[in-house]
């Protein structure tokens, strides 16, 4: 009852009233006349009136406007989009406007010529085979969330903590992967997973590594006129061991102080194809090489994994801010590798939201 | 949750006799009265009020330094905005520049210095919300930067202080430490806290005729906003209207600080001859506005085997902000509440208020009084560990007793104490023992989370220790239909007042609830009220509404007894009817003939608490009225890799005497249980090196989550209890004590701490509120490591 509610504070009741209120109400019988209506049917008149107008405005067709402001196209064919993003790349892609938005009522930054993503019917489907989830740039969270924890269901309290439903409704996996926010949730596990981001620049495509895509502080590999096309999200390997884990001061609708996703196979006593990826603890999210290789081919044991510890100083440098301390993100970052050990290895889950539960 | 479960026991149609009662009486559990308008989004908050045609609407332009001399201010660029009418600085103030209520040092606009970075320097009135707020960001000032101190500290060790040091003692503190079997200091750190209502700081000024002047305001405090308006305005206070019909929250952070939006919106509306609205954003609200004090609070004290404390010194070092605002009387209530529900025999408890470059602090719910029993709570915790024995037997130890032990450090004599006899049913309704047991046996073969429980009581004082506020006025007008407009001098902000208040009324002229509506707080309704604070809501305004109704009732009463040619004591008032000497009429119908009659059907109702009497100068007598008491038991589990932790069950036992309104009274306990937890835990104040406020949106500052409450939430108002004294039918006041139930908490989380420690003597060192990275390095001092 309280995912739903993640997105909601409130300074008055303490929760309990409205949870009470939440669990009355699926209990209730339907008043008499008042049927079961499929998600996003009209329940009036009105309703219906409205949804309709709604529906015409979406008429598929790409759009063009002007305003003083500027002016605002949404193209609905993929070449025409990276034409125009070619031609004009000082455009502002805008794809949820889950941050974006925050530029504009928080920051009173005037964007002048926008390009609009989500129209793009190439952008907007999850194709899995057998080798990938090849996920378009324009697909949003709660569409994604179900297809990757399926596949990995490690990462469910991930996904389930990553912003609230609203926001999840409206977030692109490419915008949060193109904005590559050191604190964004989702790229440590991505990194983790060995995925590879699909990039166009009008007729060619280039395909990287999504860590290769973060250079520094909110500087990105993306040339001008290049946009973030597609993501590629490998399947699950046989033994394949996948964690991640959030910290923040608060369980729900809180940015990470530290983020942390692990990817390992165990073989015969020793991990291999380790991958090790943090958020938090640089200017962007990042592997963390050096430990892994203190990990690769080692006996997978609590003495490497203690000697690894102290080797993933070497790789992050973390910043005090309001979140957390430097001390404090380097001290839980070595502890999370540890908790991946340890519940690998014997402990099981270890985390007080689970224990909580 | 057995929460709602409680409640529906204590629902009853009538009384123990069976007798049928009017609708809405006293001591029923009703809906707040507008609980179907907010839950349908009907209920109208200030910025819902149809705007007035010409309406202009305001920003802040800000300081961008902690601590400065404004060397030059060029606003020109401010000016020429787009859609920019009018832009004032201190200068353009036509009364004193300043709004602070009890010391003039809070200037609306800053003059030559800044002293907080956020401060307002000088405002803006646009066309529109979007030009104001871009338009307050052009200004070229220039600014010399002077020496900041930054925190409490510094400010102490500079001796920057708002206002002069204080102290309170009994008996010889030194003298009874040096002499005890065993003694102890140590340091309590608690942070402060943002109200975060959610509903932020606004005004909106209507110039009328004449020169007069109408202002909407969310306030808890019209009065004052009246007064403050008229003085900055070079008015006088029959010039000033203000009205507020409900504020969305407040919790201490609309009892002064709303002077300063109402003051700028009047102004810049006496500029134009205009109506503006100036309505703060969330990050300018929580950058430019107060909020509750941090404190550091070293203690010395001495005690015996059992754990008595024999005696005991207190240093509180507070963090007022840059000017004096409230600061005076919240200290002193965080002295008043330093015994918290213990007898302190040898005491002395040193206060200083310190001055520092950041937003001057506040009230916030409990109004200094958490922060005392904060640093004795760790006290007495610190104790049980140094001897090894059950936080909760050296708990009980120390209360106070009922015929000696009995006197508080300024004097006052406890004469309601149950705090005993709560504790004791808490503590087996919460099956506390047990639980310990279980904890410790389930700790030893747990290495990565462990648990933490702790019981910890609350005794809080009522009243105002400003004594001259204790006092109310209500208005009561009956009209011709036997129905009711009440109004009275407090404000409504979602605790329930109105409804509770008008439930007195019901129960006092029998009628139903639905037959009474109660009006927007209205200064020129009801004159010079105070704010609505210090938990004091329903006691003060609910007798004034009874005076008041009761004036109305024997006119009534009289006017009966003389047209029928009876007894006055003949006249009976039932269940929407009266009955007089074998007749029954509507109450209706004697209102009509009553009215026909030439009898008047409005009342002006007035109350002062009685008894309340104390020196200020040497802190002594007795500021309260009575004690509110209640007892919270809560578990934890803590992460001692990452400092994480949940609640995992509380259970709540609080004393809201004879409940005006236990459906109401349920939801203050709860709601103030997890905004005190909210303190203790996830909510953090963060300034940088600049002296810049970090933490100011939801995006920084997290209040508690639906996902941070116990998975099992166990709450009970305490049976068949009613106040010793003669409050308002025997309820007891409920909106700030449940705040400091959190503290069992806090110390949860500290019993967790202990866990990890190889020296179970040692105190844990954990700092509030107890974020994931202060538990973290309360575990890692315990375990005496950085590692895991």
């Amino acid at each position: 009852m309280t995912t739903p509610l993640a997105g909601n504070l409130c300074r008055c009741t303490g929760y309990r009233p409205i949870i009470d209120a939440a669990r009355r109400m699926v209990a209730l019988e339907r008043p008499p006349g008042r049927h079961a209506q499929p998600h996003g049917a009209a329940t009036s008149d009105a309703e219906r009136d409205a949804i309709e107008a709604l529906r015409a405005l979406n008429d598929d067709r790409a759009l063009h406007t002007e305003s003083s402001g500027g002016t605002f196209a949404a193209p609905t064919d993929i070449d025409a989009f990276a034409r125009l993003y070619a031609v004009e790349p000082n455009r502002r892609i805008l794809a949820g406007g889950t941050d974006v938005g925050l530029w504009v009522t928080k920051d009173y930054q005037d964007i002048d010529d926008v390009l609009y993503i989500g129209n793009v019917e190439a952008l907007r489907d999850i194709i899995v085979t057998d080798t990938v989830i090849d996920v378009g740039a324009a697909v949003t969270f709660s569409e994604l969330m179900p297809v990757l924890t399926d596949e990995y269901p490690e990462l469910t309290d991930l996904f389930r903590r990553w912003a609230s439903p609203p926001i999840r409704n409206a977030a692109t996996l490419g915008g949060n992967i193109a904005n590559g926010s050191p604190i964004g949730d989702s790229m440590p596990a991505l990194i983790a997973l060995g995925t590879r981001v699909l990039l166009r620049h009008d007729h060619d495509t280039r395909e990287i590594d999504v860590e290769s895509l973060y250079i520094d502080y909110q500087v990105n590999d993306l040339q001008p006129g290049e946009f973030v096309k597609r993501i590629r999200i490998p399947r699950r390997r046989p033994g394949q061991l996948v964690a991640s884990y959030k910290l923040s001061k608060r369980f729900d609708q809180d940015i990470s102080a530290v983020c942390a996703a692990f990817s390992a196979q165990v073989e015969a006593g020793q991990a291999r194809h380790i991958r090790i990826a943090y958020g938090g603890v640089a200017g962007v999210p990042k592997r963390a090489l050096a430990t892994e290789a203190a990990l690769t081919s080692k006996p997978f044991d609590e003495a490497t994994v203690r000697a690894a510890m102290a080797v993933l100083d070497e790789d992050f440098t973390p910043l005090t801010d309001m979140r957390a301390s430097a001390d404090y993100r380097a001290t839980a970052a070595r502890n999370l590798l540890y908790r991946f050990f340890a519940e690998a290895t014997e402990l099981g889950a270890t985390d007080v939201y689970t224990y909580a539960r | 949750m057995r929460a709602e479960r409680e409640l529906e026991l204590r629902k009853t149609d009538g009384d123990a006799s069976g007798t049928p009662r009017v609708d809405g009486a006293v001591g029923t559990a009703t809906p707040h009265d507008s609980a179907v308008l907010h839950v349908n989004g009907r209920a109208s908050y200030t910025d819902d009020i149809p705007e007035p045609r010409g309406l202009l609407h305001a920003a802040f332009g800000v300081s961008t330094e902690a601590h400065a001399r404004i060397r030059s201010m060029d606003l020109s660029r401010v000016v020429s905005a787009p859609g920019v009418v009018a832009v004032i600085t201190a200068s353009d103030v036509p009364g004193p520049n300043n709004y602070g209520a009890v010391i003039a040092d809070d200037p609306i606009l800053a003059e030559d210095d800044v002293v907080y970075a956020g401060q307002p320097v000088f405002a803006v009135a646009a066309t529109t919300v979007d030009g104001a707020r871009r338009a307050a960001r052009l200004a070229d000032i220039d600014y010399e930067p002077l020496e900041a101190i930054l925190d409490p500290e510094t400010a102490l060790e500079r001796e920057s202080f708002v206002l002069p040091s204080t102290q309170l003692a009994r008996g010889d503190a030194d003298t009874a430490i040096a002499n005890a079997p065993h003694r102890l200091s140590g340091t309590a750190r608690v942070g402060g806290q943002d109200q975060f209502y959610l509903e932020g700081q606004i005004s909106i000024a209507i110039p009328r005729e004449g020169g007069d002047l109408f202002l909407y305001s969310s306030t808890q405090h019209p009065g004052e906003i009246q007064h403050a308006v008229a003085k900055a305005l070079g008015l006088q206070q029959k010039d000033v209207t203000v009205e507020c019909r409900r504020m969305g929250g407040a919790f201490g952070g609309k009892e002064s600080q709303p002077a300063l939006i109402a003051c700028t919106a009047a102004i810049l509306a006496q500029r134009t001859g205009r109506p503006v609205k100036l309505r703060l954003d969330r990050d300018a609200d929580m950058i430019i506005t107060g909020k509750r004090h941090d404190f550091v609070s070293q203690y010395q004290v001495g005690f015996d085997d059992t754990g008595r404390i024999l005696g005991i010194r207190y240093n509180h070092v507070s963090r007022c902000g840059a000017s004096a605002d409230l600061s005076g009387a919240v200290n002193d209530r965080a002295m008043f509440h330093s015994d918290n529900a213990y007898f302190l025999e040898h005491v002395a408890i040193d206060s200083h208020r310190c001055k520092t470059h950041t937003v001057s602090n506040t009230a916030f719910r409990g109004f200094g009084g958490p922060q005392g029993m904060f640093a004795c709570e760790q006290v007495v915790d610190d104790i049980a560990r140094h001897l090894g024995r059950d936080p909760l037997d050296v708990r009980r130890v120390n209360f106070y007793g009922t015929d000696s032990r009995n006197v508080t450090p300024y004097g006052q004599t406890i004469e309601d104490n149950i705090i005993e006899a709560i504790v004791d049913q808490l503590e087996a309704s919460a099956d506390y023992r047990e639980r310990r047991r279980e904890i410790e046996a389930w700790n030893a073969q747990s290495p990565i989370l462990k648990r933490g429980i702790a019981l910890t009581p609350v005794k809080f004082g009522i009243s105002f220790t400003a004594t001259h506020l204790n006092q109310a006025g209500a208005l009561v007008n009956v009209y011709t239909d036997g129905t009711v407009q009440l109004n009275h001098g407090g404000t409504e902000m979602g605790q329930g007042l109105f409804v509770k208040v008008a439930q007195v009324v019901a129960e006092t002229l029998q009628i139903d609830l639905s037959r009474i509506r109660c009006t927007a707080s209205d200064t020129s309704k009801v004159p010079n009220a105070s704010a609505t604070a210090a938990s004091a809501g329903s006691d003060l305004n609910g007798m004034a509404a009874r005076n008041a109704a009761e004036k109305i009732k024997r006119r009534l009463t009289g006017f009966a007894a003389e047209h029928y040619g009876c007894d006055a004591h003949e006249v009976r008032f039932d269940n929407n009817h009266v009955h007089v000497s074998g007749e029954t009429l509507t109450f209706a119908e004697l209102a009509h003939a009553a009215y026909m009659a030439r009898v008047s059907l409005s009342a002006q109702g007035f109350y002062k608490t009685p008894k309340i009497d104390y020196d200020k100068t040497t802190l002594t007598g007795r500021p309260f009225y009575y004690f509110a008491y209640g007892a919270a038991c809560t578990e934890v589990v803590i992460d001692t890799l990452t400092g994480e932790n949940r609640m995992t069950r509380v259970d709540i036992l609080h004393d809201c005497g004879r409940s005006l309104n236990p459906a109401v009274d349920l939801g203050q306990v709860e709601g103030g249980f997890i905004q005190g937890a909210g303190w203790l835990t996830t909510e953090e104040l963060w300034w940088n090196p600049r002296g810049d406020l970090k933490t100011h949106a939801p995006a920084t500052y997290k209040i508690p989550c639906a996902s941070d409450l116990p998975p099992d939430f166990r709450v009970t108002l305490l049976e068949s209890s009613e106040n010793q004294e003669d409050t308002i039918y025997k309820s007891k006041a409920v909106g700030e004590p449940p705040l400091m139930l959190g503290l069992s908490v806090f110390h949860a989380i500290r019993d967790a701490v202990a866990a990890c420690s190889a020296d179970p003597t040692r105190a844990p060192e954990l700092v509030a509120p107890a974020t994931p990275e202060h538990v973290l390095d309360a575990v890692m001092a315990a375990r005496g490591d950085r590692s895991v």
